[in-house]
């Protein structure tokens, strides 16, 4: 057996996904915590001292490129299976059981991943990529407080912003179990629990997310 | 249960062989029992088919007591029909309403291509097991059969992956026609007996591998096979296979791996 099977072999695709899975989640958690210091409403000062903090700790930066590795072994490996996967029935049943036998999100899980990665592009654009950009060109590091206060006044960047995390919340409803599954610890015993924290999971992360764009918006907070 | 009669529209799936296209044909079966199984209704089809000189409708079937796993049809959408844990010759015609329409496909995957109508071939599974799913056993005199102390409930569990009949329903249900489910059960069953320890390492690898060959889709965890299973084979079985490989692959001991 070679390293070059697993990577490829339709279960140690399952196992990539399911890593990467996992590091995004975290990743998702520690951005969560980063940007909600915006609700201290201070005028961005807690935030802006955390963002500085992920911004130039070396550790962080250094985890950053793998945080993109990984995102993009997922995207790869995501959209690879996702394309074989439609190829291995030529002929479609003329009635399908829909949602009588499976959850629609768990066979959306491609187009939910897409719609992720579309909103991604935007989201990196907007923020990270000039932000780093204006840091390596000598410029120093951007007001993000400014700029985020700024875009969220645009109601199409809002609905855009919300949308996304929807997207997310249904892909996570699917994929936090999906990974624990995929790993081989979604035993019956543990099935239950991690279950609920996923779902509870893809429910607060997002919904927290969402709350950012709207609470600028809406002048919640200034 | 009250017994009634009905007459039905059935739209089944044609096809000459494996290279021509098919298509659906709409036929009328009179005054079936609803005491009759699925199979028996067509059963009653075929003869009145016969009976005006037109081609009977080709299918699988073997048992009729839900033990073979031959009887392929997808039922309205539905591997082996709506009713939970059961093979298709185990539906029953009460399980329909007069003035019904019923439409019956084959298994549809790639690694499953049509041989006539509704029958399939399966060969891929086969050669799945061929790939892994036995225990070697030297010659000589038989060996007791309690001579190997098995924990109880490890027999049960082994018992219960044991009980899938290789039907491929998993294959028909799942939108990625994985064989995930059938493979987790013949990997599990074997995994949780010592007599499947020697091989333990390759058989994970080298199965995997086959039915990746084979043509079968990736699990994503979607579920619809373990909804569809008629021996309710759960996808805990799939996260054993995925353990079983994860060892595997660290693991020094399937170098004999293909
Ligand atoms: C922050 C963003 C994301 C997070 C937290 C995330 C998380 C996850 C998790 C935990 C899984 C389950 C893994 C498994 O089944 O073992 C998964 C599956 C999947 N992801 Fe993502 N994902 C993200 C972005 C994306 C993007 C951008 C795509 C790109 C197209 C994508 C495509 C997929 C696909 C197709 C699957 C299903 C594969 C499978 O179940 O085998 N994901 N994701
Ligand atoms: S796992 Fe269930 S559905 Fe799949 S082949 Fe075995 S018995 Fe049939
Ligand atoms: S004919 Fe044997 S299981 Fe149905």
């Amino acid at each position: 057996m070679s390293w070059k099977n697993a990577f490829n072999s339709s279960v140690g695709k399952k196992i990539q996904m399911s890593l990467t899975g996992l590091f995004l989640i975290l990743f998702l958690l520690v951005h969560c915590y980063v940007n909600a210091m915006i609700f201290y409403n201070d005028g961005g000062e807690k935030f802006t001292e955390a963002a500085h903090f992920m911004g130039t700790n070396i550790v962080i930066r250094i985890t950053e490129i793998g945080l993109f590795a990984f995102l993009i072994l997922h995207i790869v490996q995501g959209l690879r299976l996702w394309m074989q996967n439609r190829k291995r029935r030529n002929t479609r049943y003329a009635v399908s059981a829909g949602n009588a036998t499976s959850k629609w999100y768990s066979r959306s899980m491609g187009i939910l991943g897409t719609l992720i990665l579309l909103f991604l592009i935007l989201h990196i654009q907007a923020f990270w990529a000039p932000n780093r950009f204006s840091q390596t060109t000598g410029n120093g590091e951007l007001d993000l407080y400014g700029m985020m206060r700024d875009a969220f006044q645009n109601i199409v960047v809002v609905v855009i912003y919300i949308f996304g995390c929807i997207s997310l919340a249904w892909h996570l409803v699917h994929g936090f179990f999906s990974a624990f599954q995929t790993l081989g610890l979604a035993m019956n015993k543990y099935k239950g629990i991690i279950k609920s924290v996923g779902v509870a999971f893809s429910i607060i992360i997002p919904l927290i997310f969402a709350l950012m764009p709207l609470a600028f918006y809406l002048h919640w907070i200034q | 249960m009250e017994h009634y009669n009905m007459n039905l529209t059935l739209k089944v799936w044609k096809q000459k062989n494996t290279n021509e296209k098919g298509r659906f044909e709409t036929y009328h079966v009179k005054d079936i029992s609803s005491e009759m199984s699925f199979l028996e209704m067509f059963d009653v089809l075929n003869e009145q088919l016969i009976a005006e000189g037109k081609e009977p409708v080709a299918f699988d079937h073997d048992c009729r007591e839900g033990i073979c796993g031959m009887c392929s049809m997808v039922i309205n959408g539905r591997a082996h029909g709506k009713w939970e844990q059961t093979t298709t010759c185990q539906l029953h015609m009460r399980a329909f309403k007069d003035g019904e329409t019923i439409v019956v496909e084959p298994w549809r995957a790639s690694a499953f291509p049509v041989i006539k109508d509704l029958v399939v071939d399966r060969q891929s599974f086969d050669r799945i097991i061929q790939a892994g799913g036995y225990v070697s056993v030297n010659t000589g005199n038989a060996v007791d059969a309690n001579a190997i102390p098995i924990e109880k409930h490890m027999a049960d569990e082994a018992f219960a992956s044991a009980a899938c009949i290789g039907c491929g329903a998993c294959v028909a249900a799942c939108p990625n026609a994985s064989a995930m489910l059938f493979l987790s059960a013949k990997v599990s069953h074997l995994a949780m007996l010592p007599q499947g320890s020697p091989e333990r390492k390759e058989r994970v690898m080298n199965m995997v591998n086959q039915m990746d060959k084979e043509g079968f889709g990736s699990c994503t965890n979607i579920g619809a096979c373990e909804a569809e299973c008629p021996k309710g084979i759960s996808i805990e079985n799939i996260a054993r296979l995925n353990r079983e490989y994860l060892g595997a692959m660290f693991d020094g001991g399937s170098k004999n791996a293909i």
